[in-house]
């Protein structure tokens, strides 16, 4: 069970997934968890600097060019992965993640050598702007750009309390387009959110004819390749935390005697996890297989879609398990399963709940028959 | 001997003997005396110790040049590794030959009515008397059974000790008045399996196989190799070539039968590649309920088979970890093939109340319908199943059980 990666992974990635294991057990416990989702930031910026100095994480998959390690969606996956299994608090999936593929997939050249090395270095931290979360052809119906000046509203973004930088897809009069915005600008307004899961922190952006510098044009198909990049790392992320939910709960079976025996001695048990742990390693499959397509050319564009579906459906089964066959205390406050059930059903919806990405990877079928 | 080497010497060979106008049992008899028939045995019995990877070139080589091999129907396949595994040098020498060349078939006695899931539940009797097995008791599921000249047989030779310990594995001949053999009727309406009735059948001395009270661990040899899938499915279609020759009918005829009971297996798995044509033909790929569930579906597949894969590779790596996603193929199975017939449901609406030949796919669309409860049964159920992962793989407590001490004392139905 201990082995979350296919075997196509080299050496190097198995090695750098122990570096990121160990850091994110040191650093990253469910009572530093506890404390940082208590407080308005959300993270602690000392480990932060060390997540960005002494492992250099926040540059992962950008390029060398760029500041960055130049890894691939692989890599960034194993990061996500790590993360999600120790529910790491801290900006890396809205500004590593989100903000630094915008960027790397949607602006022209001057504004990678601009920003992206900031963003590597994690002395910039920046998020991803989009007014809507669900539906890629949603994105840039209230947020418009006239030329010069941004306006309109971002209900729902990651981590916008913390940016220096914002990244922004906004409509014009001829097509989407990327924006970058100094979060600090006059006619920026930040009002952060009160949010089901504490560890991932919200906020609502309003722009009145904030300064914004364009970055790139945003064709629909480059956003339908920004929204997989983000979607298969969130699925690492999500498999991460379902695995870390799953094996916690076999544990606990194990070790918990009613009737004078292990609870998971029970068939009524036993069956319900043997299915769970088919769901997980149909998620987990697709999951490595669609960074694996990311990291080579992009065939089969179904599987990010695919793999967003199958992991949230696997991380919520495994958090309803995880309370369920823990009985009443699993329903508590003190235990630590809440945290991973929150995140799990923060992610089903973030980035599209599981049926618009099966909508959308029928639309993709449907073009390759 | 390395791969280079192999290709030579199966190509000079093959080039030298192949002929298609040999009757099949003359062509056998020469792959036998060759080495040829079944080359991954030792050089003891009839091979040349051959490993996957040189198997595989000879299999090639074979494909190319269109030449017959040994024969390979299921059963008998199982019947021929058990004997090779545990048999005496008398039983390879009296049997083994004449499995490779074709000319004996044989069927597995295994399963009974009491004793389905709980293999090592079977009462059928063994009793030995006056220097011979006299054998009583029902088998059911038995594939070819009614070709069959011999079977491999589970039995009890003791009722007084625990189930596992009681059990005998003998080599049975069916061509005796002890031993019925009655087609059973699914309910999809093929009868691909038989039941057999045994009556004071005889068993000779010299045919038990791996001695008195050893045949459980016998019969999990049997069963390890039909896990590895020596008892699917053989198709003709890979020889290459213009198949002309008197030996090509043979074995077309050979292969029909071996293939009879298992022409409804694609049916059970689900047909999940009839599923977008059918939606797209139909315009059920509109509605919007339909997609979600042919998503679901597509889904499932592909996460099955990117699993299984990737499990392979694990395996091929030769880690020691238990390989969670190699466990979980049959289970996976069993689960696309019940939501394969479900979006099958909804794509046919109403008309999914017919069937025949005029029905949808001509009829096997209906086939799939009331023929996927059996893939959660065949080869064990998805309950047993569900059983060996959370024991074997999660590593949870085994279930209390019911089932110990004398088998005379053991609750069952009679």
């Amino acid at each position: 069970m201990s082995s979350d990666l296919p075997a196509e992974l080299t050496q190097d990635q198995c090695s750098f997934r122990d570096v990121v294991a160990r850091f994110m057990t040191d650093k990253s416990h469910p009572s530093e968890v506890r404390r940082l989702m208590a407080t308005a930031q959300g993270f602690d910026s000392v480990v932060w600097r060390q997540l960005c100095d002494e492992v250099g994480l926040a540059g992962t998959h950008i390029p060398q060019a760029y500041g960055g390690f130049g890894f691939g969606p692989v890599e960034l996956g194993i990061v996500a992965e790590q993360m999600g299994r120790h529910l790491y608090c801290g900006p890396f999936f809205a500004s590593t993640v989100m903000a630094g593929y915008a960027i790397l997939l949607g602006a022209e050249e001057a504004g990678k050598q601009a920003l992206l090395p900031g963003i590597a270095l994690g002395s910039t931290i920046a998020t991803l702007v989009m007014d809507d979360l669900n539906r890629p052809e949603n994105v840039g119906k209230s947020l418009v750009f006239n030329g010069e000046t941004l306006s309109g509203t971002a209900p729902l973004v990651l981590d916008a309390q913390n940016a220096d930088l914002l990244i922004v897809i906004a409509g014009t009069t001829d097509g989407l387009c990327l924006l970058a915005v100094n979060s600090q600008s006059a006619g920026v307004n930040i009002m952060s959110l009160e949010t089901l899961d504490s560890t991932r922190k919200l906020a609502n952006v309003t722009f009145n004819e904030a300064n914004a510098e364009k970055l790139g044009d945003v064709a629909p198909t480059t956003l339908d390749k920004l929204w997989d990049h983000i979607c298969v790392a969130l699925s690492h992320e999500m498999i991460g935390g379902a695995q870390r939910l799953f094996e916690t709960t076999i544990e606990y079976t194990k070790m918990r005697y009613q009737f004078g025996r292990p609870i998971g001695s029970f068939q009524g048990l036993k069956h319900r996890c043997a299915d769970l742990l088919m769901e997980l390693e149909f998620a987990k499959a697709a999951t490595h297989h669609a960074a694996q397509c990311l990291a080579s050319d992009g065939r089969e564009p179904y599987v990010a879609s695919m793999a967003k579906a199958l992991a949230s459906d696997a991380y919520i089964e495994a958090g309803r398990a995880a309370i369920q066959l823990r009985g009443g205390i699993g329903f508590t406050w003190e235990e630590d399963t809440q945290l991973w059930f929150k995140r799990a059903k923060s992610s089903e919806v973030f980035m599209g709940a599981p049926h618009l990405h099966r909508e959308r990877m029928m639309t993709m079928l449907e073009e390759m028959a | 001997m390395k791969a280079d080497e192999v290709r030579r010497e199966v190509e000079a060979w093959l080039d030298a003997h192949w002929s298609p106008d040999r009757t099949l049992l003359e062509w056998r008899n020469i792959l036998v005396d060759g080495g040829w028939a079944a080359p991954h045995w030792p050089t003891d019995w009839y091979g040349k110790g051959f490993d996957p990877v040189q198997m595989a070139i000879v299999r090639a080589a074979f494909a190319k040049k269109g030449a017959v091999g040994a024969a390979q129907s299921g059963p008998s396949g199982l019947a021929a590794e058990t004997i090779l595994t545990h048999g005496s040098g008398d039983q390879k020498q009296r049997y083994l030959r004449s499995i490779l060349t074709g000319e004996n078939a044989w069927c597995q006695l295994f399963s009974e009515p009491g004793s389905g899931s709980d293999l090592a539940g079977s009462s059928t009797k063994a009793e030995s008397i006056d220097g011979q097995w006299i054998v009583s008791g029902q088998k059911v599921w038995n594939t070819s059974a009614h070709h069959a000249d011999y079977g491999i047989l589970l039995a009890r030779s003791n009722f007084d000790l625990p189930k596992h310990q009681g059990l005998s594995y003998y080599l049975i001949n069916m061509r005796q008045p002890g031993v019925e053999v009655r087609p059973l009727k699914q309910m999809n309406g093929h009868a691909s399996f038989n039941e057999v009735f045994m009556t004071n059948a005889v068993v000779a001395a010299e045919d038990l196989i791996g001695g008195e009270g050893n045949g459980w661990a016998v019969a999990a040899t049997t069963l390890s190799f039909e896990r590895r899938g020596f008892s699917s499915t053989k198709d003709s279609s890979s020889l290459q070539g213009p198949r002309v020759g008197q030996i090509y009918d043979e074995f077309d005829t050979e292969m029909k039968i071996a293939n009879e009971p298992y022409t409804w297996y694609p049916q059970r798995q689900g047909r999940v590649d009839l599923v977008i044509p059918r939606a797209k033909a139909t315009g059920a790929i509109k509605d919007p309920a339909v997609r979600q569930e042919i998503a679901k579906l597509i889904s499932m597949h592909k996460a099955s088979a990117l699993a299984s894969a990737a499990a392979e590779s694990r395996r091929k790596s030769g880690t020691n970890e238990v390989i969670p996603a190699g466990s979980i193929g049959k289970l996976a199975a069993s689960v696309i093939a019940r939501q394969a017939s479900h979006v099958h449901t909804m794509i046919s609406g109403a008309d999914a109340m017919r069937s025949g030949t005029q029905s949808a796919e001509s009829g096997m669309i209906a086939e799939t319908l009331i023929s996927t409860p059996a893939i959660s049964i065949a080869g064990g159920t998805d309950e047993i199943q569900r059983n060996i992962i959370s024991e074997r793989v999660l590593g949870m407590p085994k279930e209390m059980r019911a089932d110990t001490g004398p088998f005379r004392g053991i609750k069952r139905n009679e």
